[in-house]
């Protein structure tokens, strides 16, 4: 069981501003390249200055309330939203903010019971609000690109999938190539930084808790964990998307359903 | 047998009259892309070789995908052997009236494994290099990558996969347009063999009239979406 100790730095919104400057670089090299960014790292700063300080203060409630119920509440807001954001990169799979919703769901309640029951974190706020936004994060991208990518698969692949439904194959076993296909795609970018960790680059967890003061070989080992903890929440959140969304794609007389005609906007 | 048509053209005889009726599409309509695909299509495909002709867009290839139910009617009936083809499982219909696509879209792999996977699907064992030899292709075919093959070895594969299901209907889509005329030779020839051989009918979609002629007892002439002929092949090709 992982035990916190109290360890912390004073960080003040003087030295927030001073990192300003590092995005003022970016948006310069943005405009000295016409890459034409400018407006996005303007917005960018300033959402994530709002979101960032907006659920520091939520979370600081919690901490403070020290109910599991509050956390659950947490969690559910951050699947919601994460479901609504992932259905934005999946626009070629039909209905896909039910698949992301449940493949969110799962992979981030399932995940925070996983932990709690094999005795890594006890349940607490502290511990399960960091976690579970983590893995809901982690699960959102891989779920999003899984299924930007199953959209374009099918898509592009339709006479294919027909030539093999036209055989007798069902719409499962027709999709199954492009289902794989788009579950390593959602996986891969996860399991290649889990790769290069420690070598290329230094995970934020681990980062921050040597930041904070901790020993080293704890910050490696919390940083594995949760580590670990990402790989089976983001495989439960491709594979629970991938094998609800591809039925979309289908009738129940395993049938490809015509693409849907983009209305105007 | 009689079929009765919108231009109340009544056809009567040909091979059609003794043979058992495999298709029956009564009032057919689909609707794509915003228009009548097919609109009111009411046709009678008998056993053995029928050619369906007809100009491009006149709805011959979505006649074809409602017949092993790729695509369902928006209204009308369509039956196979006197039974709707919603009273069929839609899976054991397809391994028996099997599709060959005008667009060659095999799986990726060899064309062996095409030919095992097709197989394995209809539960059969197959004699894939017999199916190779019946669509024009030696049995060394089983090895070659299928993205290293011309359009028209792949046409032809694509042939061969479906032959190794053992199907009782064969549905070919414009099954020789990207072969040239050797090739094209080769496929009708071992068309005309499989028909004798294994008592197989064919349905087969074709823009051109010799063709259709050659290979067809029974031709069905669509336009707009609808039959507007039917009868033998002789009677409704006239050279």
């Amino acid at each position: 069981m992982i035990v916190a100790q109290v360890s912390s730095i004073d960080v003040s919104l003087g030295e927030v501003a001073g990192s300003v400057a590092l995005v003022a670089l970016a948006a310069a090299v943005s405009f000295w390249r016409r890459a034409e960014l400018e407006g996005d790292i303007a917005v960018a700063l300033v959402r994530s200055f709002i979101q960032l300080t907006a659920i520091g203060y939520v979370i600081k409630v919690i901490f403070e309330q020290d109910e599991l119920v509050f956390v659950f509440a947490l969690i559910a807001v951050m699947v919601l939203f994460g479901a609504i954001q992932a259905r934005a990169r999946a626009k070629r799979v039909p209905h896909a903010f039910w698949p992301l919703l449940i493949a969110l769901s799962v992979a981030g309640g399932g995940t925070l019971a996983l932990v709690v029951a094999l005795g890594i974190f006890d349940p607490e706020p502290r511990y399960l609000v960091p976690v579970g936004g983590m893995v809901v994060g982690n699960s959102m991208t891989a779920a999003a690109v899984a299924l930007n990518r199953l959209g374009d698969e099918v898509e592009d692949a339709r006479l294919k999938l027909e030539a093999t439904l036209a055989l007798g194959a069902t719409a499962r076993e027709a999709a199954a190539p492009f289902v794989r296909r788009s579950l390593r795609s959602g996986m891969i970018a996860l399991v290649d930084s889990t790769k290069t960790t420690g070598l290329i680059f230094f995970p934020g967890t681990m980062v921050g808790m040597l930041l904070a003061g901790a020993d080293p070989t704890d910050a490696v080992r919390l940083q594995l964990i949760l580590l670990y903890v990402l790989l089976g929440s983001v495989a439960l959140a491709g594979l629970i998307a991938t094998s609800l969304a591809y039925r979309n794609f289908f009738t129940p007389a395993h049938q490809l359903r015509e693409p849907e005609v983009e209305t105007p906007s | 047998m009689s079929s009765r048509f919108d231009n109340e053209r009544v056809v009567l005889g040909g091979p059609a009259d003794n043979a058992a009726v495999l298709f029956e599409l009564e009032d057919v309509w689909l609707r794509r892309g915003g228009r009548d695909v097919l609109a009111g299509l009411t046709a009678h495909i008998p056993a053995g070789a029928t050619s369906v002709v007809g100009p491009s867009g006149s709805g011959k290839s979505t006649l074809l995908r409602l017949l092993n139910r790729l695509a369902d009617p928006d209204r009308g009936t369509v039956a196979y052997r006197g039974r709707s083809l919603l009273d069929h499982d839609v899976l054991e219909l397809r391994r028996e009236v099997s599709l060959v696509p005008q667009l060659p879209a095999l799986l990726e792999g060899t064309v062996g494994t095409n030919l095992e996977y097709a197989a394995r699907l209809a539960g059969k064992d197959g004699d894939g290099s017999r199916c190779l030899h019946l669509a024009g292709l030696d049995r060394t075919f089983a090895q070659r990558d299928v993205g290293k093959l011309s359009v028209g070895e792949q046409q032809r594969a694509m042939l061969a996969r479906a032959l190794v299901q053992s199907p009782r209907v064969l549905l070919l889509d414009e099954p020789t347009s990207a072969l040239d005329e050797v090739a094209r030779d080769a496929v009708e020839e071992a068309l005309q063999g499989l028909r004798g051989e294994r008592d197989l009918s064919l349905v087969l979609v074709t823009h051109d009239p010799a063709q259709a002629r050659r290979l067809g007892d029974w031709v069905v002439r669509v336009e707009r979406g609808k039959a507007v002929d039917a009868g033998r092949a002789a009677d409704v090709l006239v050279a």
